[in-house]
């Protein structure tokens, strides 16, 4: 019925573009508008935004692996440039993940943002007007164009309405983020302009993209140059500082996006771009193994961290450093397990991380302090507050009958096919998790209520009741029955697999990816044949 | 029509724009000095965009006004040959229109500068007009000798309007800076023809081209003559190490006129550099391409850095538009056909992007010479809303940000280099501009998200109707290019058909 009623009114026509522009467009309306009135306008407007999208979930057709509610226009045709939207099983949930948080985030922010209201919505909106765009643009200039516009209205989102450091905090993940996707950048172009030399158009589409024979070490330099931008988003490791700062600074609802939905980017790009773009690198033993480590440490390492952070806040926002690292992990376990169980980890995360940073905010609205060791026995006064924290922190941990479980579960089977030693040591992160998690539980929640200014809490009120009640009820259901994910998700996480398959090395791969070293910049048309020809050896016909 | 050159009144056709500038601004010149005008010396009150000194502002733009008909006539005309003083192509008509644009402008957004300032009216625009023409001159020469008559008529009508405010010290020290540098880097360049001239025969651009890429031009030469000819427009672009002069100047010069010099001058000096580089001595890439190539290397890295520390918006400016001159070498390092284009639509949002930020600055300066540090900005953007956000929009586009045609024009300065394959250059480029996101954005969250230090801190700040006017036109062609850049994108492509050989651009590939 539901497929029908969509069918009537056109849906995958324009469902896309009306996800981009309709947050646009309710910009205007919050700016134009009364400073009271903001944020009922954009709350209700994103609501809006969400139902529509809520019909993707039935619009999708399953079945398909590849691109669907395609759609081209020219944008900028002297270079090739197109406005292409399009979605598949792995941006689907990431569309649907934006549009319930930012809705969420902006009801959450109501008591929060007491100054300057109709800009912050404002920023609110457009922010999710750029990460939707950035999970449903199919063509790489487009899809740069978003994944820049979304640091804007975020610097300025950490940048006036954040705490103490909030300057410093605003400045460094721009900086960060900026130093990643200019080098993307870069690759982006080397692939146009490959592009219009081996395929004698301009293009800058993603499908043009993946009909490209590159060369094994052009791969190369171009997954480092992807996977620094993306690392840095999602964060990798050694370059997450900036996560925390961001996190602790940024006022509520920024923290609640930043985690859903802008780290998904990261590890978005890692799908979406770096693994079926640049098969021969993503597959390069050097990489896997420099990605897992990497991912290993990152689990390890910012767990312990959490767990000595006497702010609570800062805690979940190392937690996050610690989940991406799983998310990381499933990726280039390289397998349909892996992929898939990042994939859940990335929408469990963006659920529970979420719910997480909402709860903390209204904790920090009634007691104005974010210091673990202020609070105590709140469980007492709060009790529903207390309930649902618990089950949203015992979903961040992962315990089976949540979200969690069911990613990290699948991650770690996923790389334990490949790469046992490194999912041994991975599955001590999720005994960390409750290592951090649970004593800060304890010390808020339970303990004893010996702070008076405790003992007047106010429990939730209908409206973070309404906040919370989807995300937690989304918790349970994806714990309990995730197969309508999951078979919405494998079509196009074996697609990816299948260019990972294709461009397999017959022998060993170092010899394979030889040959091209020579020529990392191929001088001219004639050379560039014979480069093509030696690399043709290691590419299928590929999936077009 | 038809041009043939060996009429002479057909030459007087081919620079019809130019002259139509040139008698606007003596019959502007002659206006000034008649009694009418001439209470600028008193104390100013009232409305100064309309009556008074006001007037001649508004006959200035109606010259630029009637130079850009003109321009546009020339569209319809043809030459005969390809070999006069003079060019037709297509390459000065969309340089031209940067020109207009820019002095424009910059008219519309010193108004009341100029009023409350209490400058010779009359005097500053006829300048203004003069600099404009010779800026024309330069982009249409085919002649070094013109080229060199171009760059002498605009550069000494921008050492007295640097001097302009004589009771300002700082504009009397930058002028005669200016004036000082500006002589000894035109001696470098005079030479630089004579030798030109030894080594080929001639002056004219395209008898240059022909001799150099036959190889019948004396080598030694020619060697020395395009390097000197490099440092020669290396001091007018202010390309690091020849950049010495250009923060002092900009920061001393009254603020319109900086803002005039770094979009007209910089942008005269390119489209000249253009034209004898990549055509003139197209057969000598191999020569002059690492000259090009270390000197946008190095104004790139050392500009950007030396921004991060100013704390003065007009010498942080200066050295913005230094670090611009750095990615505008890019695309004469390149040499192919999109270089050229980008350059064009680089400098034409560049133009936009600039006079947009220093009309703010002004504003922000009380229409004076006061409140130029970058604290004085404190809160800004919450007072002054629309102000605010114009300028964010200009920083952004300046940092070459997504949605501004800033971003695009560096896409189009990047995709010119990836042709050429001048891979380093281009993480030079972006790397540098991530530095450059640190001055820009240091701008903004002064302005939105500190508190301003007193109440009231920003009441003074007056836009009067011609500023708003140039704002709204600046922001609006920002935001455009920056989402719709297809039409300009094509006419840029469009103009610099047809050239010059373009030969260079390709390793390997014989010209």
């Amino acid at each position: 019925m539901m497929t029908s009623l969509l069918e009537s009114i056109g849906y995958t026509g324009w469902v896309l573009h009306a996800l981009i522009w309709l947050p646009v467009l309710g910009v205007g309306l919050v700016l134009w508008g009364d400073e009271e009135a903001a944020k009922k306008v954009a709350f209700w407007w994103s609501m809006g935004v969400l139902v529509l999208s809520a019909g993707l979930w039935w619009a999708f057709d399953p079945t398909q692996g590849g691109m669907q509610m395609e759609s081209t226009t020219p944008w900028i045709e002297t270079w090739g440039v197109s406005y292409s939207l399009g979605i598949d099983g792995i941006s689907l949930f990431m569309v649907l993940l934006t549009t319930l948080t930012s809705t969420l985030a902006i009801l959450g922010s109501f008591n929060y943002i007491k100054e300057r209201q109709r800009a912050f919505y404002a920023l609110m909106l457009l922010l999710q007007a750029g990460v939707v765009g950035v999970f449903v643009a199919t063509d790489l200039l487009l899809f740069y164009v978003f994944f820049e516009l979304t640091l804007v209205p975020m610097y300025f989102i950490v940048g006036v309405w954040g705490g103490e450091r909030r300057i410093y905090a605003a400045i460094k993940f721009f900086l960060f983020t900026a130093l990643g996707s200019l080098l993307m950048l870069v690759g982006i172009l080397y692939m146009a302009f490959k592009a219009n030399e081996l395929l004698g158009f301009p293009t800058f589409a993603y499908a043009d993209m993946l009909q490209l024979p590159l060369t094994g070490t052009e791969q190369l330099w171009l997954f480092a140059a992807f996977a620094v931008a993306f690392s840095v988003k999602v964060p990798v490791f050694p370059l997450h500082t900036w996560l925390p700062d961001a996190h602790v600074e940024a006022p509520t609802p920024g923290s609640v996006v930043l985690a859903a939905v802008l780290l998904k980017m990261g590890t978005y790009g890692f799908l979406r771009f770096l693994l079926p773009l640049f098969p021969v690198a993503a597959q390069h033993t050097t990489v896997v193994y420099v990605m897992l480590v990497l991912a290993v440490i990152g689990i390890i390492y910012t767990s312990w961290v959490a767990a000595v952070q006497p702010d609570a806040k800062k805690l979940v926002a190392y937690t996050s450093v610690a989940h991406m690292g799983f998310v990381l992990l499933g990726i280039f376990a390289l397998n349909v397990n892996g992929l898939q169980g990042g994939l859940i980890v990335m929408v469990s995360h963006g659920i529970s991380t979420g719910a997480l940073f909402l709860l903390l905010g209204m904790l920090y609205e009634r007691r104005h302090t974010r210091k673990i060791e202020d609070f105590g026995g709140i469980g007492r006064v709060a009790p529903l507050l207390a309930s649902v924290f618990v089950l949203t922190a015992l979903a961040s941990i992962g315990l089976p009958g949540t979200s969690g479980f069911v990613g990290e579960f699948l991650t770690l089977l996923g790389v334990f096919e490949t790469h046992p030693t490194i999912a041994i040591i991975a599955t001590l992160g999720v005994i960390f998790a409750a290592y951090y998690m649970l004593p800060m539980v304890q010390k808020i929640f339970f303990n004893a209520l010996d702070k008076p200014e405790n003992r007047e809490m106010q429990d939730l009120s209908r409206r973070e009741m309404a906040i919370l009640a989807p995300l937690c009820a989304l918790m349970i259901w994806i714990g309990w029955n995730p197969t309508p994910l999951l078979e919405r998700m494998e079509p196009s996480v074996r697609m990816v697999l299948e260019r990972i398959e294709a461009a397999k090395p017959a022998g060993t791969l170092g010899a394979t990816a030889e040959p091209g070293s020579g020529v990392v910049i191929v001088p001219a048309p004639a050379d560039l044949e014979a480069g093509d020809d030696l690399d043709g050896g290691d590419r299928s016909t590929d999936d077009d | 029509m038809e041009l043939d050159f060996s009429r002479q009144l057909h030459f007087f056709w081919a620079l019809l724009p130019e002259i139509v500038l040139c008698t606007f601004g003596m019959v502007v010149l002659v206006a000034g000095v008649s009694g009418k005008y001439k209470d600028a010396d008193k104390e100013p009150s009232g409305d100064p965009s309309f009556g008074t000194t006001a007037d001649l502002g508004w006959l200035s733009l109606v010259g630029l006004l009637v130079a850009a008909g003109a321009n546009g006539w020339l569209y319809g005309v043809t030459e005969v040959g390809q070999d006069s003083m003079i060019a037709l192509d297509h390459f000065r008509l969309f340089a031209n229109w940067i020109f207009l644009l820019a002095a424009a402008l910059t008219i519309l957004i010193s108004f009341t500068y100029v009023y409350r300032q209490r400058l010779q009216a009359g005097e500053f625009f006829a300048l203004i007009l003069f600099a404009t023409a010779g800026a024309m001159f330069m982009g249409g020469a085919r002649d070094l000798i013109v080229i060199f008559l171009g760059l002498e008529v605009m550069s000494i009508a921008v050492y007295a309007l640097t001097a302009f405010n004589r009771r300002d010290r700082k504009s009397a020290e930058a002028g005669l800076k200016y004036f000082l540098l500006g002589a000894f880097s035109t001696g470098f360049f005079l030479y630089g023809i004579a030798l030109t001239y030894g080594a080929t025969g001639s002056t004219n651009v395209t008898v240059i081209a022909a001799s150099v890429s036959s190889g019948a031009a004396t080598p030694g030469l020619l060697t020395i003559g395009i390097a000197l000819l490099a440092v020669g427009f290396a001091f007018k672009v202010s390309a690091v190490p020849f950049h010495m002069w250009t923060p002092d100047v900009y920061e001393g010069a009254p603020a319109p006129v900086t803002a005039f010099m770094s979009a007209v001058v910089k942008a005269a000096a390119f489209v000249a550099f253009l034209r004898v580089f990549l055509v003139a001595f197209d057969g000598a890439y191999d020569t002059w391409f690492p000259i090009l190539w270390w000197l946008a290397a190095i104004t790139m890295v050392a500009a950007n850095l030396m921004a991060l520390v100013q704390t003065n918006v007009k010498r942080m400016l200066a050295y913005s538009s230094i670090a611009h001159g750095g990615y505008l070498l890019v695309a004469l390092a390149a040499a192919n056909e999109s270089a050229a284009a980008g350059m064009l639509f680089y400098l034409l949002v560049y133009t936009l992007m600039n006079i947009g930020a220093f009309a703010i600055v002004i504003g922000v300066a009380h229409q004076a010479e006061e409140r130029l540090y970058i604290d004085d900005y404190t809160g800004f953007g919450w007072s002054n809303p629309t102000l605010g956000v114009f300028l964010t929009i200009f920083l952004l586009s300046l940092a070459g940000f997504p949605g501004t045609g800033g971003f695009m024009g560096k896409i189009y300065l990047l995709q010119g280099a990836a042709e050429s394959e001048l891979w380093w250059l281009m993480v030079i480029l972006v790397l540098t501009t991530v530095a450059s996101y640190w001055y820009y954005l240091r701008v903004a969250w002064v302005m939105w998200m500190k508190n301003a230090t007193s109440e009231g801190q920003h009441d003074l700040v007056i836009t009067p109707f011609p500023m708003r006017l140039a704002l709204i036109v600046c922001v609006g062609l920002v935001v455009y290019t920056g989402i719709f850049p297809g039409a300009a994108i094509e006419f840029a492509r469009a103009s610099v058909e047809g050239l010059g050989a373009f030969g260079g651009g390709l390793f390997g590939v014989a010209p």
